[in-house]
């Protein structure tokens, strides 16, 4: 039971480590976040083998859902909300709720990634050193995913 | 609600050369597409000739002994000088000529990200960063009194961040086996050291932070005594255990 709390705990604590990495944030948190709202843009940039993308970082408030991942106990989906490059809040939006058990179990688990996710957010890097990737690597790094956020 | 919105320029441009991927972070405000095109050909013709993966470049051609060094690109003999150097400052454990066989790629990029940075602080930019697949070179600060965060991945799962380094004007490279395996010689044992999974090193430059990466790697269970008596920069080692040993310098930024 325990250890079914936590694979969904980490399996969705991961994928919200990825979506967290902000690109950058410019001021301590003044105003307290709407949940799931987008008040502001962030940077939007795309970027591709040859070309630039000129953007601004910002202060504000974006919500990113994640895409779904299939656990063995169902799908979850987590949408998180970044503040001023902070993850300031994460919700499961789709998450195994057929069962009694699935139901206690989330009870205590989506408070817990909701935690998690706001402690993993506070990282806030620019850049990610580590060992050379190649092209294909490339696509699954944590730099990959700066680039896009 | 709205949140106060406080806009920071940035240019961000991303560029496969050399077998990996290099990403150009500008965060100064201005047009910077003629600075980004220079580096981006500076980048491809070191590619050219210094890739060890194709046939016609200059290593190539002079490891086959068909192009002398004197007639090479003026880069080639500043590159073999300072690898002959630092082989020396390395007590061996970096060469770029191993087996008989001409190979000074453990130098080239990290040469070639930090000669972009120059590159564009002569276009003016006093605040960027290069990052050539992993190896990063930081000019000023990300925003206005914020200096640049790196973070360095964990060897043992790379979506995770291991720990964080902040600065100015500053280098971090990181050479280890979470991407393309144990690919690291000995030079003095022969084999591909394992004691490790992988040397960080920050300091002034990343050409000298990126090599002396690399021979702690090599140097294995030595690679923290050996770093901690290099001044100027500082490492972080992760054994193949997990366990992470620093040299007294090291400064952790992490939340």
């Amino acid at each position: 039971m325990r250890r079914a709390i936590l694979a969904i705990v980490s399996t969705t604590a991961a994928l919200v480590m990825i979506l967290s990495f902000k690109t950058h944030g410019t001021a301590p948190v003044t105003t307290p976040p709407a949940a799931v709202s987008s008040t502001g843009t962030s940077s939007g940039s795309t970027t591709s083998s040859s070309s630039s993308t000129t953007a601004s970082t910002s202060t504000g408030t974006k919500t990113v859902t994640g895409n779904a991942v299939d656990t063995q106990y169902g799908p979850v989906q987590v949408q998180v909300t970044v503040t001023n490059g902070k993850v300031t809040s994460a919700t499961a939006v789709d998450y195994p709720q057929n069962s009694p058990r699935d139901q206690e179990i989330n009870a205590y688990a989506i408070p817990t990634l909701n935690q998690e996710a706001t402690q993993t957010g506070t990282a806030n890097i620019d850049m990610v050193s580590g060992a050379t990737y190649t092209s294909e690597g490339y696509i699954q790094s944590l730099q990959s995913a700066l680039n896009k956020a | 609600m709205t949140t106060p919105m406080i806009e920071h320029p940035r240019t961000l441009h991303v560029e496969h050369s050399m077998g990996t991927v290099f990403t150009i972070d500008i965060r100064d405000g201005g047009a910077w597409a003629a600075a980004i095109a220079d580096v981006c050909t500076w980048l491809h013709r070191v590619d050219r000739v210094f890739s060890t993966y194709r046939d016609d470049s200059e290593i190539c051609r002079i490891q086959r002994g068909e192009l002398a060094v004197a007639d090479a690109d003026p880069d080639v003999a500043v590159v073999l000088d300072e690898c002959a150097r630092l082989q020396r400052q390395t007590a061996g454990y970096f060469t770029a000529v191993y087996a008989a066989k001409l190979d000074p790629t453990g130098f080239v990029k990290g040469w070639a990200i930090e000669r972009a940075s120059a590159m564009l602080r002569a276009h003016g930019s006093r605040n960027h960063a290069v990052n050539g697949g992993g190896d990063v070179q930081a000019a000023g600060e990300a925003a206005p009194g914020q200096p640049w965060r790196i973070g360095i991945t964990d060897p043992h799962g790379r979506a995770r961040v291991r720990d964080v380094v902040s600065g100015r004007d500053f280098a971090v490279a990181t050479s280890g086996v979470a991407e393309r395996g144990a690919h690291i010689i000995n030079p003095f044992s022969g084999v591909a050291a394992t004691e490790l999974a992988s040397v960080t090193v920050v300091g002034p430059s990343l050409t000298i932070a990126d090599v002396y990466a690399t021979a702690a790697f090599a140097m294995g269970d030595n690679a923290v005594r050996w770093l901690q008596r290099q001044p100027a920069y500082d490492g972080l080692v992760v054994d193949a255990d997990g366990h992470a040993h620093t040299t007294s310098g090291w400064t952790s930024a992490a939340a």
